[in-house]
C-alpha cells in the first residue's frame, strides 16, 4: 500500500491526487497530498510513476500498512525505482520500444 | 434518500454515455466517436490507471489475416471446451488486429523484435492506457474521472442514461444518453489483485436492475499465484518456478514429481499443495537470458521481492493463489447481438462486463484472448450504441432511476456492518476449498447463508454521500456470488475453470451454457447446446 508521500519532494503538482484510481489522496491546505483513505490503496504502483519528482513509495504489502520511513527509502534508493525500470520520466511515459516481454512469450510455450 | 437530492447535481445529456474507462471503455468511446456520436465517458477511478489492464502488462491474441487464422482460431475453440463460438472468434481477432494496427499508425511505442519488425502482441498496461486516454480525448469525448456510475435510467422501453457520484465534490450526476455501454470489468469479490480494487461487478448489477441476464458466471474458479499478501497475481515468471515447502523439501506432484511451471496446467496441483500447508517458490528454472527479460519486461513482478530484500531466482518465497472472479474467468452480461447488444434496448456491454463465452467459452483466457476481447467487444458496443442513439433520437428527460439493493432498501434502514458483509462474502467466493474444488453440497449451503446475506443487504443496507459508492459495491458483489454459485449448482460435472469435486468428469449434455437472472430470485437455465446455438445463429 501507498506509505509515504515525501514533502521535501513534492512540488504540489496535483498529479497524484487526480490518476490514483482508488482516490486514496485528499490536500491539506499547501496543496501537499495526503493518504486519507490508505486501505482503499489497490497497491497498483501507478502513482509512483506518474510523480514527476519520485516522492512516492508503495510497500508491497497489499493487505496492511508495513513500518517504513522516508529515510529507510532514500537509503535503499527505492524512490523512483519502479519508474526506471519502466523508463518512464519524471512522471513522463516511455520505454514501451524496449520492452522484452516478446522474448517471454516465446520461450513460455 | 429524496427524490430532489437525487435530482440535484449536474445533469447533462449525450449520445453515448460509457461507464467504465479501462480498455474496453476507451476503444467504445473511440468507435461511438468515429461514428459522428457526442461521448461521454465516465470512470469509477481514473480513465487511464484504473482497471485492471492499466498496472499489468498484457498479451493479446495476435493473429494477422490470411490462411493461418482459420487454424489459429480452430487451435484456440479446441481448448474452449465446446462452448466458445467460432464466428465470434473470427471477428473478435479480425476487429482486435485492426485495432493493433490502429495503434501502430497513432504512432504507440511497440518494440520491435530481432527482424526489425514491430512486436503488436503485446501491450505495456501503463503506456498502453496512458496513451489510449489522450487518444479518447483527442477524439473530442467528455471524460469524468472519479464518476462511478451507481445506477441506470430507463424510460419504461429503454435504458436512457445513468445516474452516480463525483467522489471528488461529493455531487450526485445524472447523464441522459441514446445510448449506454456497460464497461465497468469484472468482479474480483473484493480480492486485492492487480487493478481489482474498483472491480466489484457494478455494470452486472445494474443490467440485471434493468432486466438483462448474465451467461458463465459458473467460470469463476480462476486462479492465479502471486507473492504471499502483494497485488502482484501475475502468472507469467512462475513458468520458470520450482515449488517447495518452507524447509525446502520439493513439492511432488500427484505423479511423484517435483511440481514445477505455475502456469502449465498445474493450477489444481498448487492449490492442493496450499490446502495442506503454506507454498514457497523460486523461480530456479530462468536462466540468465530470462532472468534478464523477465526483471526488464515485468518489472512490477519484481517489485515485492525488491522491496523486502529478495533474490527470487536464488530464494524461496511465499506464494498464494488469487482468486480472479470474472477478471480472468468468463461470466459476465449476456449477449444478445453481434453489436454487443444486451436483451435491453439501449443498452450495450463489453470487455470483462460482459460475458466472454463466445471466444473463451469455458477456460480463462488470460494471457491473450481477454485483452483482445476488450478491444474487439468495446469496438462492436461503441459503434452498436452510436447506431442506437441515431436511430432512436433524444427522448429527453423520461429517465426512471433503477437502482434498489444498497441505494433504496426495500424495508427499513438500519446500520449494516460493511466488514462483515464483506468477509462473508468472500468466505462464498475466494477460499480454495469452497471455489477451487467445489461440491454440490458445498455450494447448496454456500447458496443458503447467501440468501441471508442478501436478505440484509437488499432490506436494510443504505448510505449517504460518497459512502453510496461502498454500499452499491457491498450490492454487486453479493448479486454476482448468488449468480456465480446457483450456475455452479446447476453445472453438474467439470468443465474449464468450473471444477466440481463430487462429479470431476465432463459431461457431454453439458456442452450448453447456462443463463442466470433475476435479482430477488435468482434463476438458473440450461441455454441449447452450443451446436445447436451457433446453427440457429447461422
Ligand atoms: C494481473 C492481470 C494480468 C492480466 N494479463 C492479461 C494478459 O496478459 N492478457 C490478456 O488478454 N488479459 C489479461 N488480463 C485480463 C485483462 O486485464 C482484462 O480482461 C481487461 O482489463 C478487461 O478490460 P475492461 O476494459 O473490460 O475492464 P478493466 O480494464 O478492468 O476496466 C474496467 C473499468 O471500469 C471502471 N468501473 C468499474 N465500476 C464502475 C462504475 N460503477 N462506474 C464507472 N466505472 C466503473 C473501473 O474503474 C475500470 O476503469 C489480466 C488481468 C490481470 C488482473
Ligand atoms: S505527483 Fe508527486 S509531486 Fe505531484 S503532488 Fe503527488 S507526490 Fe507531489
Ligand atoms: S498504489 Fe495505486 S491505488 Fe495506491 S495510492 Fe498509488 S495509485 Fe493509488
Amino acid at each position: 500500500m501507498i506509505e509515504i508521500v515525501s514533502e521535501s519532494r513534492c512540488i504540489r503538482c496535483d498529479i497524484c491526487v487526480r490518476v490514483c484510481p482508488a482516490n486514496v489522496f485528499d490536500k491539506d491546505d499547501e496543496g501537499l497530498p495526503v493518504i486519507a483513505r490508505q486501505q482503499d490503496c489497490q497497491t497498483c504502483y501507478l502513482c509512483e510513476i506518474y510523480c514527476p519528482t519520485d516522492a512516492r513509495f508503495v510497500a508491497e504489502r497489499a493487505s496492511g500498512p508495513v513500518p517504513v520511513t522516508e529515510a529507510q527509502i532514500e537509503a535503499a534508493g527505492l524512490f523512483g525505482s519502479y519508474a526506471r525500470a519502466l523508463g518512464w520520466s519524471r512522471g513522463r511515459a516511455g520505454g514501451s520500444d524496449r520492452d522484452p516481454t516478446m522474448h517471454i512469450r516465446v520461450a513460455q510455450v | 434518500m429524496t427524490d430532489d437530492r437525487r435530482r440535484a447535481g449536474p445533469q447533462a445529456e449525450t449520445d453515448v454515455l460509457v461507464l467504465g474507462g479501462g480498455p474496453a471503455g476507451g476503444w467504445a468511446a473511440l468507435a461511438a466517436a468515429g461514428a459522428g456520436a457526442r461521448v461521454v465517458l465516465a470512470d469509477k477511478g481514473y480513465h487511464g490507471t484504473s482497471g485492471a489492464t492499466a498496472p499489468s502488462n498484457t498479451g493479446t491474441w495476435c493473429v494477422p489475416p490470411g490462411e493461418a487464422r482459420a487454424e489459429a482460431v480452430e487451435r484456440r475453440w479446441q481448448r474452449t471446451h465446446g462452448l466458445a463460438d467460432r464466428r465470434w472468434m473470427h471477428r473478435t481477432v479480425d476487429r482486435a488486429y485492426a485495432n493493433l494496427l490502429q495503434l501502430v499508425e497513432w504512432g504507440y511505442a511497440f518494440p520491435r523484435d530481432d527482424q526489425g519488425n514491430l512486436y503488436v502482441a503485446n501491450l505495456r498496461g501503463p503506456d498502453y492506457m496512458h496513451f489510449l486516454r489522450r487518444k479518447v480525448k483527442a477524439a473530442g469525448v467528455t471524460i469524468l474521472d472519479h464518476h462511478p456510475a451507481l445506477e441506470l435510467l430507463s424510460d419504461g422501453d429503454a435504458v436512457t442514461g445513468a445516474a452516480g457520484l463525483s467522489r471528488r465534490s461529493g455531487e450526485d450526476w445524472r447523464i441522459h444518453a441514446g445510448a449506454v455501454v456497460l464497461a465497468t470489468g469484472g468482479c474480483a469479490f473484493f480480492e486485492r489483485l492487480m487493478g481489482g480494487g474498483g472491480l466489484t461487478g457494478d455494470g452486472y448489477l445494474m443490467a440485471a436492475e434493468a432486466g438483462a441476464a448474465l451467461s458463465g458466471m459458473e467460470f469463476t474458479g480462476k486462479y492465479t499465484l502471486a507473492p504471499h499478501d502483494s497485488s502482484l497475481n501475475k502468472g507469467l515468471p512462475y513458468r520458470w518456478a520450482s515449488f517447495h515447502r518452507q524447509d525446502g523439501t520439493p513439492i511432488l506432484d500427484s505423479k511423484g514429481r517435483p511440481l514445477t511451471n505455475g502456469i502449465g496446467g498445474t493450477d489444481h496441483e498448487l492449490a492442493r499443495a496450499l490446502l495442506d500447508g503454506p507454498v514457497f517458490a523460486r523461480l530456479d528454472l530462468a536462466e540468465p537470458a530470462m532472468q534478464d527479460w523477465l526483471r526488464r519486461g515485468q518489472p512490477n513482478c519484481f517489485l515485492p521481492y525488491d522491496r523486502r530484500g529478495i533474490d527470487p531466482f536464488t530464494q524461496l518465497f511465499r506464494v498464494d493463489l488469487t482468486a480472479e472472479g470474472t477478471v480472468r474467468g468468463t461470466g459476465g452480461i449476456r449477449l444478445a447481438g453481434d453489436d454487443c447488444a444486451t436483451e435491453v434496448p439501449g443498452l450495450y456491454a463489453a470487455g470483462d462486463a460482459a460475458s466472454r463465452e463466445n471466444v473463451t467459452g469455458a477456460s480463462s483466457g488470460g494471457g491473450a484472448v481477454n485483452a483482445s476481447w476488450a478491444m474487439a467487444s468495446g469496438w462492436f458496443a461503441g459503434a452498436g450504441a452510436a447506431r442506437h442513439a441515431r436511430l432512436r433520437g433524444m427522448r429527453r428527460a423520461a429517465g426512471q432511476a433503477l437502482g434498489q439493493a444498497g441505494l433504496r432498501p426495500a424495508a427499513a434502514a438500519r446500520p449494516v456492518d460493511h466488514a462483515a458483509l464483506v468477509e462473508a462474502l468472500r468466505a462464498e467466493t475466494i477460499p480454495l476449498d469452497r471455489n477451487f474444488f467445489r461440491t454440490g453440497d458445498g455450494l447448496a449451503a454456500g447458496r443458503e447463508r447467501l440468501e441471508g446475506v442478501w436478505a440484509e443487504i437488499r432490506d436494510h443496507l443504505s448510505a449517504e454521500g460518497a459512502e453510496r459508492l461502498r454500499a452499491r459495491e457491498i450490492a454487486s458483489v453479493a448479486a454476482s456470488a448468488r449468480w456465480s454459485l446457483a450456475a455452479a449448482e446447476m453445472r453438474r460435472e467439470s468443465r474449464g475453470v468450473h471444477r466440481r469435486a463430487d462429479l470431476p468428469e465432463t459431461d457431454a449434455a453439458w456442452t450448453r451454457r447456462i443463463t442466470v437472472s433475476g435479482l430477488d430470485r435468482v434463476e438458473a437455465r440450461p441455454d441449447f447446446p452450443a451446436t445447436q446455438a451457433q446453427e440457429r445463429a447461422s
